[in-house]
């Protein structure tokens, strides 16, 4: 039985084992119009007074944020589904699942806090149901 | 300050709020604990000077980017650190055994709350956390078969950077105060309106100081375990501690932002005037709670899963047998670190939720019991007609799994909700935390420490004080915290410095001798040690396997060379040594080739001194020095990036010359 292989010349080694990314000016410049357009247009449409009611443009802006989000991880992190063998889609999903997990439940517990708690100023007592 | 003038403003400006009235020179215990400290610090320093170690300490040890020791530096920190967590305990054990009544015993309420803080942020962040890390750091890169960690220098800027946390909250007990808010240090208690002095400062910059060290040795360990396998080993075949130090890393890098990104809104409220906990301009003080405890729960986790996975290993080198359900354990310890991000409102049940979040965690949390019974009864079968050899490291174990079902029971009378309702804040809860963090954490360690002592300084423990120290800690454990279990269910709450019903007095009295038991278990460690080292001829390890073991690490010398294997080895099954042993191994003596190995550097000791200084220096206001020190911290940060000189070729015959050292070591003895 072969117990040994030949030297690694890069175990141990903290520059080793780093994959090829496929890291193009045209890829970059891509990334970037997509980061610079999405950040302009929420200045737009708060500062243009685009919308009419908060609601609808907070929604909005939110969704710019997120989509903002997939951008960078695509153009600047070279995200896909198969580098570092799907370990990175690993740790994304991962990640999605406990940023869904940590902030659904923030919101649902600090919701049911808030809900309960006893009236702190003159103001909300009066306001009391 | 009613007996000093006003300080100068030049003063002020380099000093801050730091004037002589910090220091406790009214303070008797206080006083006396600097004088034993300095005495002994300063025959410590001298000793090191009188023998000339300094010059051998910086290049061997201080620089060293070896994660072997590394990690034992870290075991170091912890183990000096838990003398002043135990101390704490002891203190406050003392005073609550004598205060009754008409004597309020010998220790003040706010040096009391101090104590009690103290005890708790010490024993987390720079005991549990630095043994945790420091057996995680030398063991699994020996596991994996790996000859380093995947960023060396970052190793040793992580161990530096938990030293500089520790250094600050040691530094609080003779400059300032510390924090008396409790571990936690939940506003509004915290926050600058109630706790205007520079203790919960102290807390804050230590724990952020110290969390950068843990955070990037996370991400580091995480690494390495995902990119340096020998090849070979698959997933499904790393060892099951490996297993729990990828988890437990998985919790770190995802658990430990949450930490920080609280304690800098607590920051922001205290030195810039924001409003994120407070009760007015829309702050709320229970969403630092809720953060808290997002990272709070999942650390529990980080503590006690690499101890699971030392107990995996323990049982099955001593019951001789492959661990029993290998894939279970795998599973059970995955479905763990799911698990422990869906129960952080358990810790706060009676904060006012409604029935529906309460009910919620309350079943999320009687789940997690499920994984963790499946690892007990694991464990259970793998010593089923094993032959068990009851080696120190095998007791604790078997102490482990006596105590930490009961305290995990007590865990899930806690996760009923109703019934947190009448326990919560109790010395109940205190009685069982301990129960599963003692029983649970600290047997771990201790079994970790006896287990793997020989593989990294090349001589056994002695087995009898090892002995003597298990059973007093066992035995001092439930004398101390039995009690505490009968006071919480009469009602009594936790952190209290007095008490006027004098029937609850022998409780505490018991409680008090439970914990002089332990310190006796902690001496016989201590005597353990040095015994062990003036004995270490009688209980040298020659062959590198002292305990018949199945894991990589034992195939190495006893303690391994810096290269750790001189060819990578190729994995073929689960208990890789285990099975290289039964077809015949036979150690490579010849064609040995340079190994590429990372170099020694002093950058990360500086880099952590730096931020040392800029701790203390935010800690007290001191705004120039400051400024000066994180300027110095960048600069060095970005100089250290243009060092080329990281790595060196380790020469062929340096390597055949330390394998041909064992050679004829092992055939010397047959």
């Amino acid at each position: 039985m072969s117990t040994h292989d030949e030297m690694h010349p890069d175990h141990g080694d903290e520059h080793g084992d780093i994959e090829e990314v496929h890291a193009t000016l045209k890829g970059y410049l891509t990334g970037f119009v997509l980061a610079a357009g999405l950040t302009i247009i929420p200045f737009w449409l708060v500062m243009g007074g685009v919308f009419t009611k908060s609601g609808p443009a907070d929604a909005f802006i939110l969704l710019l944020a997120a989509v903002q989000i997939v951008v960078h991880a695509i153009y600047f992190l070279h995200m896909n589904t198969k580098s570092e063998g799907g370990w990175n889609l690993l740790a994304l999903i991962f990640t999605l699942v406990l940023v869904v997990i940590t902030l659904s439940g923030s919101v649902w517990i600090m919701f049911h806090l808030n809900d309960n708690m006893m009236p702190m100023t003159l103001q909300q007592a009066r306001n009391l149901p | 300050m009613p007996t000093m003038s006003t300080p100068s403003e030049l003063s002020t400006l380099i000093f801050g709020r730091l004037t002589l009235d910090q220091l406790p020179l009214h303070v008797p215990i206080v006083l006396g604990t600097f004088a034993a400290v300095a005495i002994g610090g300063i025959a410590l320093l001298g000793a090191i000077t009188y023998y000339r170690l300094w010059g051998y300490l910086w290049r061997e040890w201080f620089t060293s980017i070896d994660h072997k020791k590394i990690g034992i530096m870290y075991i170091v920190l912890g183990l000096v650190m838990m003398l002043r967590g135990f101390a704490d305990a002891l203190m406050m054990r003392a005073q609550q055994a004598i205060s009754f009544g008409h004597s309020l015993g010998y220790l003040p309420p706010e040096h009391y709350n101090q104590i009690f803080t103290a005890h708790g942020v010490i024993m987390i962040f720079f005991v549990a956390m630095p043994l945790i890390t420091g057996i995680m750091n030398f063991v699994m890169p020996l596991q994996i078969g790996a000859r380093d960690v995947a960023f060396p220098f970052l190793n040793n800027f992580s161990f530096w950077m938990t030293v500089s946390g520790a250094v600050l909250v040691m530094l609080s007990l003779f400059v300032g105060e510390f924090a008396r808010t409790g571990w936690l240090a939940y506003p509004p208690l915290s926050d600058i309106v109630a706790s205007p002095d520079a203790g919960v400062d102290y807390y804050i910059w230590a724990l952020q100081i110290a969390g950068v060290g843990t955070l990037l040795s996370g991400i580091n360990l995480l690494t390495t375990i995902i990119k340096m396998r020998a090849p070979g080993m698959t997933l499904m075949r790393m060892p099951i501690f490996t297993w729990t130090a990828l988890c437990t890393n998985v919790l770190i890098v995802a658990a430990f932002p949450v930490l920080t990104a609280a304690l800098a809104l607590l920051a922001l409220d205290r030195y810039v005037g924001t409003n994120f906990f407070t009760t007015i301009l829309g702050g709320n003080a229970m969403m630092y709670v809720n953060l808290i405890w997002i990272w709070g729960h999942p650390e529990v986790y980080i503590l006690i899963l690499p101890c699971f996975g030392i107990y995996s290993e323990v049982t099955s080198t001593f019951c001789r047998k492959r661990l029993f359900g290998y894939a279970s354990m795998v599973y059970a310890t995955v479905v763990i670190t799911v698990l422990s991000y869906l129960v952080w409102l358990h810790h706060f049940f009676t904060m006012g939720s409604g029935a529906s979040v309460n009910s919620f965690f309350g079943i999320t949390t009687m789940i997690i019991s499920i994984p963790t019974g499946a690892k007990i009864f694991n464990w259970l079968f793998t010593m089923y007609r094993g032959r068990i050899k009851f080696e120190v490291p095998m007791l604790w174990t078997i102490g482990f799994m006596v105590t930490f079902v009961i305290g995990g029971m007590t865990g899930v009378l806690l996760a009923v909700p109703p019934a947190d309702f009448s326990l919560h804040n109790s010395l109940f809860l205190i009685a069982h935390f301990h129960n599963v963090i003692i029983g649970g954490v600290v047997f771990g360690l201790f079994a970790g420490i006896n287990y793997w002592f020989p593989k990294a300084f090349g001589f056994r423990l002695d087995p009898f004080w090892g002995k003597c120290s298990f059973w007093l800690w066992l035995v001092g454990f439930w004398v101390a915290f039995t009690p505490l279990y009968q006071l919480g269910l009469m009602g009594v709450t936790r952190r209290l410095s007095h008490f006027e019903n004098p029937s609850l007095q022998v409780w505490f009295v018991i409680a008090a001798f439970g914990a002089f038991l332990i310190l006796l278990g902690i001496v016989s460690m201590l005597i353990q040690f040095w015994v062990s080292f003036r004995r270490r001829e009688a209980l040298r390890d020659v062959t590198g396997d002292p305990w018949d073991g199945r894991t990589l690490e034992w195939s190495t010398s006893s303690p391994p060379p810096p290269y750790n294997f001189a060819f990578t080895p190729l994995i073929h099954g689960q208990e890789a040594w285990w099975e290289m042993k039964r077809h015949g191994y036979r150690r490579p003596v010849t064609g040995f080739v340079p190994l590429h190995m990372p170099k020694n550097t002093g950058a990360g000791i500086i880099l952590a001194g730096l931020s040392l200084v800029f701790g203390f220096a935010m800690i007290w206001y001191m705004w120039p020095l400051a400024a000066i020190s994180f300027v110095a911290l960048l600069a060095t940060a970005i100089g250290h990036t243009f060092n080329y000189q990281r790595d060196y070729n380790l020469p062929a015959d340096e390597v055949a010359r330390v394998e041909a050292a064992r050679t004829a070591l092992l055939d010397s003895h047959g």
